[in-house]
């Protein structure tokens, strides 16, 4: 059967090009990057390459980049390592009530520390405003993290002007942006936008799992969370992930060379699904995107949300897999827990609602033609399943 | 392994198995005690009684303890008979060390010396085995097994009693998950640790379930649902040489468990239906299911048949003849999907490693299934 593959916001196909570096790295090149001899210095030339490339996407210095073993790891060390270092600053932290839970765990950890949290709720369409963030914003305050594009309904948050607004408010507090999903799909400048923290991950971005990225802005202090060898100056100890490092650097690389294009073309597939899906009856869609009075730029290009009224999403999630499209309901990070999701909460859905919304993410793998398949396999479906629901 | 009457003896191939071995055997029904033992040939009493003693103190190197020593002697042609042995080595042993005195009332420490016709054992542990009789000496029953609490440890039970295990599982895809299968082929293979290899009949039960949805009225869907299940596990069970069914049911326990509902399930089987845990409170299953490793996976949420379209007020006391009579409803498709539901069953077979798919639901029905089984 054909695979159609619409999951792409909990993991990617990696591109080929990748997977072949890196089978290379592990059968050729396998040196530690650490070992004096010349196959460590082999291994250590792909972490520099890497380096180069990710910075140069970024606009940042090659010394401010941290290899860590996903987008999870970065999260804790920006947000716990930073806490950790500047607690006698303050103890004030400010974040989103719609984060991913590498986040939000981080900071209930934090609160079991003694530190306080600010969460900030967000409109219907899961944007933050910019003003009330200021408005947080206090003399203690250490650090605010916000994250760029949310994974359930493809929020793009205004993180440049919320950058500003921090800083002009008290130039102290740090900022940290989660970038998992934004990262390889929109141009994020640490710099410009005032973000000091900022961390991204392998796995979304065509490039392999078990590898993460955290930018760490000059003078910034922050606490490594894993003690060792003293790999990568201390801040992440533990032999440099090579492979993965050579692979993800690879893949952003190859995603950053059209970015526009590809946005361009996957805003056109998911406006297909977006029209094709809402000619069902009673069908509505999640987050900013096709919304008429949402912001222009507010909308991921390649994240769908929803809500099939009267389909469970898991029977809908299943009844679709029979025919090849592999899509997610909720968040697939939560899925195994039958948690509502909190950013679907957030933005005040109903009950019903929760139970019966199906994310689509899509990647520059897919095609139009994908897009046409898989809204013909949803007008098949939802009527059949409309027919049985629990009473 | 070496059989003699009354005892098994197990030799573990290096020290380091001594864990693993006692871990296994204690999942071995019809096993009542585990001794760790320490052998010797035939040897004068003089040197047995040096052998005990220095093996109770390897046993017990510290502390203050009574003990009484325990000769069994089948070996008649040994020169001292058990009473001057138990002498010997009690002598022997109190000589050595005064941290030990002799209760033969009522001893911390029971050191038992089994003189035999070729060698010598002795022990002072027991560890106690799961009882019950070895697997498969009670023929064979039919387990509907659902991704619950209750079925696993059902299935447990009956195995304890020598009966060997064959498994259904009622599947109904889209909507129930792969996952929820994932869940039932693991509890499978937990308890597959004391029944040995499970054949697990895989039924996809959709079709049938959509259609009593729509033909029968709502509040008996479960009960309806459930007879045919039962009619499909007996089928699968004479199929497959089984004397019995065995369900996880617990009087009162939901609406299809009260007295009347179960009557009115059971009604649709000749064959025997087993319910070991038809007294059972849910705390006591509970019990169970963790002490033989199913309760983590049991309560993974993943839904399964029963659940997905069961009614806000299900009938709790079904009247048998409207029930029957609303059974005629499905007479136009029913007996062709039952049909469709058999000849699709997917069977594996799952040990306590993982499982292997021997027939998928398009491969034709062997002729006998228990060929490839030997």
């Amino acid at each position: 059967m054909k695979e159609i593959y619409l999951d792409n916001s909990a993991t990617t196909r990696c591109f080929p090009e990748t997977a072949d570096r890196m089978h290379r790295i592990y059968l050729e090149d396998y040196g530690n990057p650490s070992s004096m001899h010349h196959k460590g210095v082999e291994a250590e030339q792909y972490v520099r390459e890497a380096r180069r490339i990710l910075a140069g996407i970024l606009k940042v210095g090659d010394k401010d980049l941290v290899f860590t073993s996903c987008g999870t790891e970065a999260d804790n060390i920006a947000i716990i390592g930073a806490a950790q270092a500047g607690m006698r600053r303050g103890r004030h932290l400010i974040t989103t009530r719609i984060e991913h839970p590498a986040v939000l765990e981080s900071m209930r950890y934090l609160e079991k520390q003694g530190f306080e949290v600010t969460y900030l709720p967000v409109d219907r369409y899961g944007l933050v405003d910019p003003a009330a963030v200021a408005e947080a914003v206090r003399e203690d305050t250490l650090l605010v993290s916000i994250m760029h594009t949310n994974n359930e309904i493809g929020a793009v948050e205004p993180v440049e002007e919320i950058g500003r607004l921090i800083k002009a408010r008290n130039p102290k507090t740090l900022f940290h942006v989660d970038a998992v999903q934004g990262f390889g799909k929109a141009r994020i400048l640490p710099r410009r936008m005032k973000i000091d923290l900022l961390s991204a991950s392998g796995h979304k971005i065509h490039g392999p799992k078990g590898v993460g990225l955290l930018y760490i802005a000059q003078g910034v202090r922050v606490l490594p969370q894993i003690y060792g060898g003293g790999q990568q100056g201390g801040m992440r100890s533990g032999t440099e992930n090579v492979a993965g490092i050579a692979g993800m650097a690879m893949s952003a690389q190859m995603l950053y060379r059209d970015l526009e294009g590809d946005n361009a073309r996957l805003t056109r597939m998911r406006e297909t699904l977006q029209r094709g899906l809402t000619e069902i009856g009673q069908v509505t869609i999640n987050g900013p995107a096709g919304q008429e009075d949402a912001q222009p730029g507010t909308a991921a290009p390649h994240i769908l949300s929803v809500t099939v009224p009267g389909v469970r999403a898991e029977v809908m999630l299943h009844a679709l897999e029979d025919r090849g499209i592999y899509v997610s309901s909720g968040s697939a990070c939560s899925s195994n827990h039958p948690h509502p999701s909190d950013t679907l909460q957030a933005i005040g859905a109903s009950r019903d609602a929760l139970d019966s919304t199906i994310r689509l993410s899509l990647s520059v793998m897919n095609t139009e033609e994908e897009m046409e398949e898989t809204v013909q396999a949803f007008k098949e479906l939802v009527p059949q399943l409309r027919r049985f629901t629990r009473h | 392994m070496v059989r003699t009457y009354g005892r098994v003896y197990v030799e573990c191939q290096s020290d380091y198995d001594y864990e693993e071995v006692t871990e296994a055997l204690q999942c071995v029904f019809g096993i009542s005690g585990i001794c760790p033992v320490k052998e010797t040939g035939i040897v004068s009493p003089e040197e047995l009684a040096a052998t005990v003693t220095q093996f109770v103190l390897d046993e017990y190197p510290d502390g203050t303890h009574t003990f009484k020593m325990h000769t069994r002697r089948s070996n008649k042609n040994y020169p001292l008979d058990s009473q001057e042995m138990n002498a010997e080595l009690g002598h022997a042993l109190l000589e050595a060390s005064d941290r030990f005195r002799v209760d033969v009332h009522t001893p911390e420490i029971m050191v038992t010396v089994e003189i035999r016709e070729d060698r010598i054992c002795m022990y002072s542990h027991v560890i106690p085995g799961p009882g019950g009789l070895p697997v498969g000496v009670g023929g064979k029953s039919m387990l509907l097994l659902s991704g619950g609490i209750d079925s696993p440890v059902a299935g447990y039970m009956i195995a304890k009693r020598g009966v060997k295990i064959d498994a259904v599982y009622f599947n109904a895809p889209p909507y129930t998950s792969e996952r929820a299968l994932q869940k039932v082929i693991d509890l499978a293979s937990q308890i597959a640790r004391y029944t040995g290899t499970i054949w697990l009949h895989n039924i996809n039960f959709t079709d049938i379930q959509l259609y009593i949805y729509e033909k029968c009225p709502h509040e008996e869907l479960t009960i309806i649902m459930r007879r045919y299940m039962m009619r499909i596990a007996e089928y699968l069970a004479r199929q497959n040489e089984c004397l019995g069914l065995i369900t996880g049911e617990s009087i009162g326990q939901v609406a299809s468990q009260t007295l009347t509902a179960l009557g009115v399930t059971g009604e649709v089987c000749t064959l025997p239906v087993f319910r070991p845990l038809i007294g059972f409170d849910k705390e006591e299953i509970v019990t169970v299911s963790k002490k033989i490793g199913t309760f983590e996976t049991s309560i993974l949420p993943y839904e399964d048949c029963c659940t997905i379209f069961v009614a806000k007020h299900p009938v709790t006391r079904p009247r048998l003849d409207v029930i029957k009579r609303h059974e005629e409803n499905l007479a136009d498709k029913i007996d062709e999907l039952f049909e469709e539901a058999i000849r699709t069953d997917e069977i594996l077979i799952v040990d306590k490693n993982g499982s292997r798919v021997v027939k998928h639901r398009e491969d034709p029905m062997p002729g006998s299934m228990e060929q490839e089984n030997g």
